[in-house]
């Protein structure tokens, strides 16, 4: 590898995790709120990226601009993917990472970041440990998908699979804001710096929110 | 604390940044964005070191273990991430040292011995899926493959499962 695309390397990485910890990805219990369906930031963010990333590549195919027909598409082997996702889905419930997360987690003075990226070498040797056995061999091998994209799997413009994605990005962000405002809300930058729960009072047992609610009902009472 | 803690993004202006940013990626890479494969990479590296003859008759391990590991664009790519978010967190008074145990409701213990758990599956999920929430749920589903859908069905259906018994953890 030449000094341009380690250059590349480190300079896109470093986007990537910059833009993560502004969106407050650096920490656990924000990440994990979206399960708990109070604070709908991560499927914002990452639906949100998706349709951008998607939009961008689709017209940069259009003439072929930078090659763009070869950029790659991974095949994808359906019990892999599935299982695969399914276990990092329990490991994020559980640890409140991610692989990327855990690093702008670390990135952000969280120790327990750190240990969850030592989880994950551990996970790769047991990975590697039984990567021959029948089981894992055939999870890996079987069921590939006829086709790499969705568009190419159902015969249909790609643009009208980015239509469907759009519709479903403005009813997530919809159904999301319905159901933060219904919870306490979305963990703010003091929340997730400071180790509060939204809506908690703070330190001096001042809670903005309801102080200010208490002052505008006092000042209607007179 | 002396330094002012800056408000996160708005999760809209974030996403369409962190969009740009994975398009970029594929602009001058030809791939998208990911950090899975940096593990499998430093765990190859680490088993060369304590148990070289094993990693390297491995049927996993022994594949990746030609050439310096520092040499994967993905480990540096993970390197960046690790100094974006330092970068970030550092400019907007968000760093701090600490075990992050939500609102404090179970101990230090417990909460590294989850991230350790929580870190093993996702490791060895990792590879069945070759790739994780970056490399499959954002960069792949980016190009509207199948696996990158596929996986994150499965992953928020797991995710919404399991933290129904996490709650009292945040």
């Amino acid at each position: 590898m030449d000094y341009g695309m380690a250059g590349t390397a480190l300079a896109t990485g470093l986007l990537f995790g910059f833009v993560l910890e502004q969106a407050g990805f650096g920490s656990p219990c924000k990440l994990t709120a979206q399960f708990r369906l109070t604070d709908w930031s991560v499927f914002k963010v990452m639906f949100t990226a998706i349709v951008v990333a998607a939009v961008g590549i689709l017209l940069l195919q259009i003439n072929n601009t930078f090659g763009s027909q070869g950029f790659y598409v991974a095949e994808m082997y359906l019990w892999g993917t599935i299982l695969g996702g399914l276990l990092i889905g329990v490991g994020f419930a559980i640890g409140g990472y991610c692989p990327g997360t855990s690093l702008v987690g670390l990135g952000s003075g969280r120790i327990d970041g750190f240990v969850f990226m030592l989880g994950m070498v551990l996970g790769v040797w047991g990975f590697a440990a039984v990567y021959d056995t029948s089981l894992i061999q055939t999870v890996m091998t079987t069921a590939q998908a006829s086709a790499r994209t969705v568009p190419e799997f159902f015969g249909v413009s790609p643009w009208l699979v980015v239509a469907a994605m759009v519709l479903m990005l403005i009813g997530g962000f919809a159904v999301g804001r319905a159901l933060e405002r219904r919870s306490n809300g979305v963990y703010s930058a003091e929340d997730i710096t400071e180790g509060r729960a939204p809506g908690e009072s703070d330190e001096l047992g001042r809670d903005l929110g309801r102080e200010a609610t208490s002052a505008s009902r006092q000042s209607e009472a007179t | 604390m002396s330094c002012q803690i800056r408000p996160l993004w708005p999760p809209f202006v974030a996403g369409i940044v962190l969009g740009l940013v994975v398009l970029l990626t594929f602009v001058l890479v030809g791939n998208g964005m990911g950090s899975s494969g940096a593990f499998a990479r430093v765990a190859t590296e680490i088993g060369l070191q304590i148990a070289p003859e094993a990693t390297r008759e491995n049927g996993y391990l022994g594949s990746m273990a030609q050439g310096n590991p520092l040499a994967a664009w993905i480990v540096l790519a993970a390197v960046g991430i690790l100094i974006g978010g330092i970068l970030a967190s550092i400019s907007s008074g968000r760093f701090r040292v600490k075990v992050d145990r939500g609102s404090g409701r179970i101990g230090v213990g417990t909460r590294l011995a989850l991230a350790l758990a929580g870190g093993v599956l996702s490791g060895f999920g990792s590879r069945l899926a070759a790739g994780c929430t970056s490399g499959v749920g954002l960069s792949n589903t980016a190009m509207l493959g199948v696996a990158g859908f596929v996986f994150l069905i499965a992953f928020f259906v797991a995710g919404l499962l399991i933290s129904l018994f996490m709650r009292r953890v945040w």
